[in-house]
C-alpha cells in the first residue's frame, strides 16, 4: 500500500469518529458548559496519549507474523461490524446514521440532566458527556491508526492522516457550530467498513502464514471482492424489502377505494379529491 | 465478579464484537483452518478467509433481517 492510501484510508475512517465526537462535544458544550466539556475532553485526550504511548512501543515487540495475525483478526471483525451496520442500513433495515438526530437526542438529555459540579468541575454531566465521547471515538481513531500505521511500517504517516482527519472536522465544526449533518457519514463508513474488512482479511491471512497470489498487488483484488459481495448483499436485502412492501402498501392504497366516502355531488369542475 | 470488572469486559466486548458474535467467530475459526492448512497440509489457503469473511457477513445479515420484511 502506497503512502497516499494508507494517509488516505486513516483520514476517512478517522473522519468519521471526529464527526461523531463532536456531535456530543457540542451537545454538551452548547447546552450546558464550556469549560466543562473542554476539561472532559482534555482528560480523554490525556487517557488517549497514555494508550497510544503503551500500545505503540509495545506492538514492536511482537514479531511481525504474530502482529498482522492478530491486528487482521481484530481489523476484519471491526470492518464487518461496519460493514453489516451500513449494508442494513443502506438496505432500509435500520435508520440511516442522523447526526442531526443523534444531536437533539443528546441536547434534550443533556437540558434534562440535573447540574451541579465534582472533583473541581463545575459541570459534572458536560464533563463526563464529552469525557466518554471522546475517549470512545479516540479509541477507535488510536486503533486504525496503529494497526494500519504499524502494519506498514509508517506510524508518522498513519498519525498524520489521523490527525488531519480530528483538525479538519474540528475546525469545520467550531466554523458551523452544529452538527455535521452533510457529511455523507452512511457512505463513508460503506467505504471504511470495505477498506477495514480487506486490509484485516490480508493481514490476518498473512499472519497465518498465506502467500497472497502477486502479493501487495492482490489488494487490488480483495478490495473490489469485498465491495461487490457487500453491494450484491444490499441488493439482495433491498430486493427482499421491496417483495414484502408492496402487500402492506397495496392494502394501504386499496383501503380508501374498498371503501368509498359517503355519496355526494360532484363540487365544481375540478371534480372529487381523488387520491393522491 | 465485580461490576467494574464486568463493566471493562462488557465495554471492549462491545468495541471490539459488537452487535454480533457471528463475524468474529467466523474469522477466527477461517484463520484457525488457514493456518492448519498452510503449516499442516501444505495448501497456500489464501482463498479461504475471504470466503469466510463473505460467509460470515450473509450470516450475520440474514440473523439481523430475519422476519424484519
Amino acid at each position: 500500500m502506497n503512502a497516499t492510501a494508507l494517509v488516505l484510508t486513516v483520514f476517512v475512517a478517522c473522519a468519521v469518529e471526529a464527526v461523531e465526537a463532536l456531535t456530543i462535544i457540542l451537545a454538551a458544550g452548547l447546552t450546558r458548559d464550556w469549560r466543562s466539556t473542554f476539561q472532559g475532553m482534555a482528560a480523554a485526550l490525556v487517557v488517549l496519549a497514555v494508550v497510544v504511548a503503551a500500545v505503540g512501543p509495545a506492538l514492536t515487540l511482537f514479531p511481525l507474523g504474530v502482529l498482522r495475525l492478530v491486528v487482521g483478526a481484530l481489523l476484519a471483525v471491526f470492518g464487518l461490524m461496519w460493514l453489516r451496520k451500513a449494508i442494513l442500513r443502506a438496505s432500509g433495515y435500520k435508520g440511516l446514521h442522523d447526526e442531526a438526530g443523534i444531536y437533539e437526542r443528546e441536547v434534550t438529555a443533556a437540558r434534562a440532566a440535573a447540574p451541579g459540579g465534582r472533583h473541581g468541575v463545575r459541570d459534572w454531566y458536560a464533563f463526563t458527556l464529552s469525557f466518554k465521547g471522546v475517549l470512545l471515538e479516540g479509541l477507535e481513531v488510536v486503533f486504525i491508526a496503529i494497526t494500519f500505521g504499524d502494519n506498514q511500517g509508517n506510524l508518522g504517516l498513519a498519525a498524520l492522516g489521523a490527525a488531519a482527519a480530528v483538525l479538519v472536522i474540528a475546525g469545520v465544526g467550531i466554523a458551523a457550530r452544529a452538527p455535521l449533518a452533510r457529511v455523507p457519514e452512511n457512505t463513508m463508513k460503506f467505504g471504511v467498513g470495505v477498506m477495514l474488512t480487506s486490509f484485516g482479511t490480508f493481514w490476518g491471512a498473512e499472519g497465518a502464514g498465506v502467500h497472497w497470489p502477486g502479493n501487495d498487488a492482490a489488494l487490488l483484488g480483495l478490495i473490489p471482492f469485498i465491495a461487490l459481495v457487500c453491494l450484491g448483499y444490499t441488493t439482495l436485502l433491498r430486493r427482499a424489502r421491496t417483495r414484502a412492501q408492496p402487500v402492506v402498501a397495496r392494502n394501504a392504497e386499496v383501503a380508501p377505494v374498498t371503501v368509498p366516502p359517503p355519496a355526494a355531488p360532484a363540487p365544481g369542475p375540478s371534480g372529487p379529491q381523488g387520491r393522491h | 465478579m465485580p461490576g467494574w470488572l464486568r463493566s471493562f469486559g462488557a465495554f471492549w466486548y462491545d468495541f471490539v464484537i459488537g452487535d454480533d458474535w457471528r463475524g468474529a467467530a467466523v474469522v477466527v475459526l477461517a484463520l484457525a483452518l488457514t493456518g492448519l492448512l498452510v503449516h499442516e497440509a501444505g495448501v497456500n489457503a489464501w482463498w479461504l478467509l475471504p470466503a469466510g469473511v463473505t460467509a460470515a457477513l450473509g450470516w450475520s445479515l440474514r440473523h439481523a433481517t430475519a422476519g424484519k420484511s
